[in-house]
């Protein structure tokens, strides 16, 4: 972040925390006032004319907030709803001042490829896409946990390789990919390389290089259950599509989720997430077609195997 | 009887916090921009955000009720009724669901015999969900205060409650 | 200039102008809920997204600024597709009994129903009914029929820095309410209705009291008289599809003689009373020198909003009542007394622009005549529907004058309704007052018009009198800091005289006006005062036969013992927590 600062001549810097990880929070304290003491914080660091500072700021409880706008929002103490775009926060964001916001992995990557130089950090990964990526492997996996790994690595390796395979021996089913607003993939997808560039072709995301892997016992209309429910509690309440869209895709679910479903409800369910897409205010709606129209197209027959059949 | 008792008490030390409310309140005097963080430290002395000290918080940061009410009923962290002694919070995100939260919160729902959002009545236990406090490798995870258990069955739950007093 | 076209018609618009403007000039109206021409655009709603060539997804067109060579769609069949859910899911949230709504055939969301052609509910109704909020004595809330459009919170913060109205909760859950949900009457609402004025549709709405005025109508025990602001003659017929800021005074009189009322009187007359009194203490001021600037009091919204937020103004304030509490007090007593009446039996009806005057009259000092002096108001639109219920229509109506004592008025009266008018009123009478000498041009036009704060320059002969104008409460906020602080810095501020009105353009922008107002129509409605006033023999109050006979007969002089008793008033400090008056300390 320091140097994030230095190359765009900014003079503080926050770094906002969800209010759920006290033990990141205070952690991070704990080094900020280390780095003050060793001057490399605060007024003319190590004598070079750069003077630079450090806060955290802990959030409160609100999904929304990863989006930069509402973060900005947060940040000045209010509630956090998007703002318009444009302005853009590179030219008007924190108190109107012009703004960067960054995710932790981005700027960790800085000072590697500063070090080492960019052909080091080209040698990973892949031509189109390279370097490294930071996996959160989760679910039904042997070793869940986080791992780093170069672009393009297949789903396969980062399973079996790193997180030890399906726990209790089971059958791999799927795995949710890029976050609870991701996408769903099914074993077809297993020899896919991971990349940004790749998976776009695949209408998938990396996101944030949340893996969620799921054996064959996982119900997948339970997992939409899930997604969904939390959808519906963390949008802002802000635009109509989000706010109204995501109540309905929760009573369409539950529905099926509950044996009265009908062929209907998987096609409003479609509709109403296609229309978040295109009219959502940030991001949250935005993302929520991803998720259902790739549960659709990987396990199609089981979410139809649970509505009621046309007599 | 007892109840009442109890009552009685919890209002008389809430009275005696105002004070230290207000020492917090002095350090950000003025700056709205603070207001979320100054929250956090009032609902870490009350337990919750009674209405006066949100009428407090609005003065002393220059800021209207309105943007405190509003802030306050967004932010999932921030409740404006009192809550029990200890806050158990089951994780419900992703993560956890795969690996059978929802099992762990229907048993703690039982073993309180409160809904989530419920305060049970002795207030020694406020119940609610959470989605993800960061701990997806342990899932399914759970807070009480600011413990994660992770890993967590149903049958471990009595067991983890009984520490809490 | 950007070019760029719409739907293959090439149009030409200043740089960030929004698509939804651009398209106007090429002559598509695309259809929007959220959006209004007086507020920033929110994009809530969704309803304007359009497709731009080369640019992915659907853009919203009231943010998005027409861009040079943009090629846009503005109905393409999956815009209007999604018009559809959109307004399907709008509809999934919304109270649609709309026959029984104050707002059918008035509606926003209704007409957009019926333009994107919604013939079917797809969606289950959710959520459940929430409690309707009617602790204010103005203005009702009801949020199963809001759609979060935020149009109100916009007017309510940032053009009147009220901040009575937020979102609150979130999510599914999010309501707009007052802080705690605790209600607009225990809130610091000034009950302007800036905010009822701007809804799209059936979620704020007047407190009605055409019941009680149609009871009072007919029970032959009572004597129901009737007075109108002002602004009124420059709304009403819109009430009846005649264009925006027809002048209807005459045929106002004649549709309330059938109506029924008993007697037929002005609020102009109390108008023109309310000059003496005001222009009196006026010139006591400028002579003392005390307690300058003096600030006008006619509009109940910006008291509520002083004795909030500015109480440290309070001896800067007339102690005149508006002319509304005026008439009330002189018609159950000097009136009563002329005409030979029961007071006890005269049922006191006004007819406001204004949500703001319903609170005003229920305020507990507003008794001078040993009653409530004003029973009821009504806002334009109720006496509107009342009309129409009685089956009169004010287009067809001949032109009547009001009855006598307390119904004639000049033309330094009618511009009351108007933002600058009492200030210009006053200026024409305090001129005769100090100088003996009439004014000879009564036009003062650089307190005229829209714009935020106005100022001017008057020489009464030889004495320069600064004053300033503002209009709405965000403007009067900023008029009153600056006036603050030149006391505070120099102990004295540059102004002698001030006028504030609520509403933005004063009156005729009240929260009683007509429903699908915007700033356009309230100029327009405006500029009909000035010329009933151009229109008038008389156009100075001092020069009011009735108020000379007032005086004669009843109060003696301005500012007399029994004009203070009957016209004057006092306020109080009230609480920015939840607007009620705080014990004197």
């Amino acid at each position: 972040m320091m140097l994030a600062g230095y190359a765009v001549g900014a003079a503080k810097g926050f770094i906002y925390i969800r209010g759920e990880y006290a033990l990141s929070i205070e952690r991070l304290e704990k080094a900020i006032t280390q780095a003050r003491l060793y001057g490399l914080l605060g007024e003319n660091i190590l004598e070079s004319g750069f003077s630079f500072d450090l806060a955290v700021m802990k959030g409160a409880g609100a999904y929304v907030c990863g989006e930069e706008t509402a973060l900005i929002e947060s940040l000045e103490g209010k509630r956090g709803h998007p703002r318009n775009k444009p302005p853009y926060p590179v030219t008007e964001g924190l108190w109107g001042k012009p703004t960067v916001v960054n995710n932790v992995e981005t700027l960790a990557n800085v000072p590697e490829i500063i070090r080492n130089g960019a052909a080091w950090y080209r040698g990973y990964g892949t031509d189109k896409c390279p370097g490294t990526k930071v996996y959160t492997i989760i679910g039904n996996v042997a070793t869940p946990g986080l791992i780093e790994a170069e672009m393009g690595t297949t789903l396969r390796d980062i399973i079996y390789e790193y997180a030890g395979g399906i726990k209790e021996g089971k059958k791999f089913k799927g795995a949710l990919v890029g976050g609870a607003a991701g996408a769903f993939m099914g074993p077809e997808m297993l020899d896919a390389k991971m990349d940004f560039v790749n998976l776009k072709e695949y209408a998938a995301v990396l996101g944030s290089g949340a893996i969620l892997v799921m054996d064959e016992s996982t119900d997948i209309v339970g997992m939409l259950q899930s997604v969904l429910h939390f959808f519906k509690h963390e949008s802002c309440g802000h635009c109509v599509p989000c706010r109204l869209g995501t109540k309905q895709l929760v009573e369409i679910v539950d529905r099926i989720a509950g044996g009265k479903g009908k062929v209907e409800d998987i096609e409003s369910l479609v509709k109403i997430s296609e229309v978040m897409r295109d009219t959502s205010f940030c991001p949250l709606g935005q993302s929520l077609n991803l998720p259902i129209s790739s549960s659709l197209k990987y396990f199609r027959d089981e979410v139809y195997g649970r509505v009621q059949q046309p007599a | 009887m007892s109840q009442e008792k109890q009552c009685q008490c919890a209002e008389v030390q809430e009275e005696e916090l105002y004070p230290r409310l207000e020492e917090v309140i002095t350090e950000h005097r003025g700056k709205g921009q603070d207001l979320i963080m100054v929250l956090h430290k009032a609902q870490n002395l009350f337990g919750y955000l009674p209405r006066k000290a949100q009428e407090m918080v609005a003065e002393g940061l220059n800021v209207s009720l309105n943007e405190v009410y509003g802030v306050i009923t967004f932010y999932n962290f921030f409740s404006t009724v009192p809550q029990g002694r200890n806050s158990v919070k089951v994780c419900l995100g992703t993560a956890c669901y795969v690996r059978g939260s929802q099992e762990v919160l229907d048993k703690a729902q039982k073993e309180l015999g409160i809904k989530v959002g419920g305060t049970t009545e002795d207030r020694r236990y406020s119940l609610d969900v959470v989605r993800c406090i960061g701990a997806c490798g342990l899932a399914p995870a759970m807070l009480v205060n600011e413990d994660v258990y992770g890993r967590v069955k149903s049958p471990h739950l009595p067991d983890i409650l009984a520490k809490y007093e | 200039m950007i070019k760029a076209t719409i739907n293959n018609v090439e149009i030409e618009a200043p740089e960030g102008t929004s698509i939804l403007w651009a398209a106007k000039k090429a002559g598509f109206t695309i259809p929007t809920l959220c959006n209004h021409p007086d507020l920033k655009p929110g994009g809530q709603c969704g309803i304007c997204v359009v497709e731009i060539e080369g640019i992915p997804g659907l853009k919203r067109a009231c943010m998005t600024p027409v861009g040079e060579g943009f090629k846009v769609k503005t109905h393409t069949p999956r815009i209007m597709a999604t018009r559809r859910q959109l307004v399907e899911l709008i509809l999934s949230n919304h109270d649609t009994d709309c026959l029984t709504c104050v707002k059918n055939n008035n509606c926003e969301l209704q007409q957009l129903a019926s333009i994107v052609g919604i013939n079917v509910h797809d969606y289950s109704r959710s959520g459940e009914r929430l409690p309707i909020d009617r602790s204010s004595v103005s203005i009702v809330r009801d949020p199963n029929k809001c759609i979060l459009c935020g149009r109100c919170i916009q007017v309510c913060s940032n053009v009147q820095t009220v901040d009575a109205l937020a979102v609150n909760h979130r999510g599914f859950d999010t309501v707009i309410t007052t802080a705690f949900d605790a209600g607009l009457g225990n809130s610091v609402c000034i009950n302007c209705g800036q905010c009822v004025v701007h809804c799209p549709v059936g979620a704020l709405y007047e407190k009605s009291a055409t019941e009680e005025v149609w009871e009072a109508l007919h029970d032959p025990d009572k004597f129901v008289v009737v007075q109108e602001a002002p602004a009124v003659r420059v709304m009403l017929g819109e009430e009846f599809g005649m264009p925006t800021g027809s002048l209807v005074s005459g045929k106002m009189h004649a549709a309330l003689r059938r109506l029924g009322f008993d007697a037929v009187l002005e609020t102009n007359f109390t108008a023109d009373l309310t000059i003496m009194e005001e222009g009196t203490e006026l010139i006591d001021r400028l002579t003392s020198g005390r307690n300058l600037p003096l600030i006008t009091s006619c509009s109940p919204g910006w008291i509520k909003f002083m004795e909030t937020y500015f109480h440290d103004m309070i001896p800067h304030m007339s102690t005149a009542k508006s002319p509304q509490q005026m008439f009330g007090a002189l018609a159950k007593t000097y009136y009563a007394e002329v005409k030979g009446i029961d007071p006890g039996k005269i049922v006191s009806v006004s007819i406001m622009p204004c949500t703001a005057k319903k609170f005003e009259c229920q305020r507990p000092e507003m008794n001078a005549s040993g009653y409530q002096d004003v029973d009821y108001v009504l806002t334009t639109r109720e006496i509107g529907r009342m009309m129409r219920e009685a089956g009169l229509d004010v287009k067809e109506m001949p032109d009547e004058p009001p009855d006598d004592i307390l119904g004639d008025y000049t033309g330094a009266a009618t511009i009351f309704g108007a933002t600058g008018g009492v200030m210009e009123a006053a200026v024409r009478s305090a001129y005769r007052l100090v100088t003996g000498k009439e004014l000879e041009n009564v036009e003062i036009k650089p307190v005229r018009g829209l714009q935020g704060i106005k100022e001017a320059e008057i020489d009464i002969d030889g004495t320069r009198v600064k004053v300033a104008v503002a209009h709405s409460c965000g403007q009067a906020r900023k008029l009153l800091n600056k006036v603050q602080d030149q006391i505070a810095k120099e102990g004295k501020s540059e102004y002698q005289f001030i006028e504030v009105m609520a509403c933005p353009g004063g009156c005729v922008g009240g929260g009683g006006q007509s429903w699908g107002s915007n700033m356009a129509k309230r100029a327009r409605r405006g500029e009909s005062l000035y010329e009933e006033d151009r229109s008038l023999p008389l156009r100075r109050s001092h020069e009011n036969p009735s108020v000379l006979a007032l005086y004669e007969k009843f109060l003696e002089k301005p500012n007399s013992e029994k004009a203070h008793k009957l016209l004057h008033t006092h306020y109080y400090k009230r609480s920015t927590v939840d607007g009620k008056i705080k014990p004197a300390s």
